[in-house]
């Protein structure tokens, strides 16, 4: 079966079809994408999926990987930081080994193509290589720069400023720059261990080897322990509405051990928790895909109670398993979650444990919920319509000033 | 794009959202950028939704309804704005028009207005739509149900609404070809009164096959 025929349980043969006849406009024209990871993180996850799709389509497209020592990528981990808006200090040292990395790759790149489609800060310097009036380059940002500290993003956009185009993935993230802004949202892959179809037994076994009993609804928060997912709010909110409601709450998130801020956050998790039997707290390692998996199947009812969010990809996980989810309205998660239609937005403990009662009180208005939230995952956050995005862009480049585009 | 003939080619439109920095907190501020927003932006707010959220319960069908309603809590403006009846205009412009008349209208007859938390402005976005050939035809009514039946949302979305509303040919596409390809009138007549506003694309499309094969049984019959 071919690559792309292993999405068709999940969208209709329509979806698939514009997907090809997309990719059929790009004939002819040499893509290079080049990011920081071949593999680990998000950006890596997705491209690895991406690229041998697109090439199966048809898409001439070439992936390179940014090389670098430690010095360089410490710099670009503090950079990503700053542009989260975490306070560092940047030294002459740093953007000169920022410079001289940049350079030297450059040297052992060939990014001689009609689309240059760069990801994230740590290649962003490779603009340098741009030839006069050959290929367009585009800079896709997977981060959250909506309060970036402003010296690095000045060192960063005077880089950007050169691209043709600049993506990101939530429109807060959107920001003052002399190119087109384009607004690609990330996705979820349907076929992940994260994500495909598990069968009864596969969750049992997995919730027993957790401890986790499936005597009562499972109420559940997947996310690193970290004070912005609020699980201190969110062992709250669950004990206001067990008044009402007998449930069990599951806290499922990274371990902390290399993360002091992590590992004080798991401590006030604890705290709060008090050895209650109706929490449980997982300390999950980063390969627990079909832990997770499971988690989310044997739930109720699933929060994300951020305080702030990047783009909240847990959301769509939860719903594209057809549960009903209660989230923060913030960052992306808006965007993934209709309030009252496909989902649940609140703003305090209070407001999440209202809905946390009333959804476990009316299973068949939160099935509905969940319903209407897979569908929306299906339509708007599943792998397939990220890379149709993809392949538009590249053509969008080359007609950046029109808005109704016909394609011969 | 459909000029009339015996066959009928289905396009479909893919939509790219670009990003416009334009931010409003208030009901002073969405008015504002309203007014100066290309075009494409306001079609992006209107329309979207409807593509991108293909629901079992009706939706809110236009962002700045959603806003208002959801996010200022300002509940009669937020129904004003959802009821306004897309169908019934032809042109973006008519459409600027009624969203800023509704607004300005309620401006001066409230003088407390609330303010988005933070977080929770209205973003500005606009649509770069792509149209592209299918590569199908249909040249007689099965055809024209076959494909319907199996034709991509973004066909649904290029056919009844980018045709009528950013092309300005007038009724949608199906039912144009429909009585003028084909002298179906009755048939043509019953497509153009769908207000596909009110479907999900999905609903909007069985109903469209639904009316086409009813059709065929009468002819048969």
């Amino acid at each position: 079966m071919s690559l792309l025929g292993r999405y068709e349980p999940f969208v209709s043969r329509g979806t698939l079809e514009e997907l090809r006849l997309v990719a059929g406009k790009l004939a002819g024209r040499r893509i290079v994408t080049v990011n920081s990871t071949a593999v680990g993180g998000g950006v890596a996850e997705i491209l690895n999926r991406l690229v041998p799709l697109s090439r199966e389509m048809g898409v001439d497209i070439h992936w390179d990987v940014m090389k670098g020592g430690e010095d360089f990528f410490g710099v670009t981990k503090r950079i990503h930081n700053a542009l989260h808006g975490k306070a560092e200090t940047f030294t002459a040292h740093d953007y000169e080994v920022f410079r001289e990395t940049t350079q030297r790759n450059l040297t052992e790149m060939d990014l001689d193509a009609d689309v240059v489609f760069i990801h994230d800060p740590q290649p962003a310097g490779l603009i340098d290589a741009r030839r006069p009036r050959r290929g367009r380059w585009v800079w896709r940002c997977h981060i959250d720069v909506s309060a970036p500290q402003p010296d690095i993003w000045e060192f960063l956009v005077a880089a950007v400023a050169k691209y043709d185009a600049a993506v990101f993935s939530a429109p807060q993230f959107c920001t003052n720059l002399p190119i087109p802004q384009v607004m690609i949202t990330p996705s979820i892959d349907p076929l992940s261990d994260k994500n495909r179809e598990l069968s009864d037994d596969e969750v049992d076994v997995i919730l027993e080897r957790l401890h986790v009993p499936r005597d009562k609804p499972i109420v559940t928060q997947v996310s690193r322990f970290d004070r912005l997912k609020d699980p201190v709010g969110v062992i709250a909110a669950f004990r206001l509405a067990r008044q009402y409601v007998d449930c069990r709450l599951v806290l499922a998130g990274g371990s902390a051990t290399d993360d002091p801020e992590g590992a004080e956050v798991l401590a006030a998790v604890h705290e709060a928790a008090n050895g209650d039997p109706d929490i449980h707290v997982l300390e999950l390692p980063p390969t627990a895909n079909i832990e997770i998996n499971a988690i989310q199947r044997a739930s109720a009812l699933i929060l994300q109670k951020s305080l702030k969010e990047g783009f909240g990809l847990t959301v769509s996980e939860a719903l594209w398993k057809g549960k009903p989810v209660i989230a923060g309205a913030v960052g992306g998660i808006p965007l993934q979650i209709t309030h009252r239609y496909s989902g649940i937005l609140t703003h305090t403990v209070q407001g999440t444990a209202f809905w946390i009662k009333q959804l476990l009180n009316t299973p068949e208005y939160a099935r509905r919920l969940g319903e209407n939230g897979r569908e929306h995952v299906r339509t708007n956050f599943l792998l397939t319509r990220h890379l149709r995005e993809y392949l538009l862009l590249f053509l969008f480049l080359e007609h950046a000033q029109e808005r109704v585009i016909r394609l011969s | 794009m459909n000029p009339p003939s015996e066959q009928f080619h289905f396009y479909s439109s893919l939509d790219l959202t670009l990003l416009t920095n334009r931010r409003a907190r208030d009901l002073p501020g969405l008015l504002a950028h309203i007014k100066e927003v290309p075009g494409s932006a306001i079609y992006y707010h209107t329309h979207h939704f409807l593509v991108q959220h293909q629901y079992l319960s009706p939706e809110p069908p236009n962002d700045f309804a959603y806003w208002v309603t959801n996010v200022l809590q300002e509940d009669r403006l937020g129904e004003q704005l959802a009821a306004i009846d897309l169908a019934q205009f032809h042109t973006i412009r008519e459409l600027r028009e009624r969203l800023v008349s509704l607004i300005e209208r309620y401006l001066v007859e409230r003088s407390a207005l609330r303010v988005a938390p933070d977080g929770e402005e209205f973003h500005f976005r606009e649509s770069a739509s792509f149209v592209v050939s299918t590569g199908h035809s249909a040249g007689d009514l099965p055809e024209f149900a076959d494909v319907m039946a199996e034709i991509g949302f973004g066909s649904l979305a290029f056919h009844f609404f980018d045709a009528r509303l950013r092309l300005s040919n007038g009724e949608n596409d199906f039912s144009e070809w429909l009585g003028k390809a084909l002298g179906e009138t009755r048939l043509a007549r019953a497509v153009a009164r769908l207000d596909p506003y009110t479907y999900t694309l999905d609903g909007l499309r069985k109903e469209v096959v639904r009316l086409v094969r009813r059709r065929l049984s009468e002819q048969k019959a």
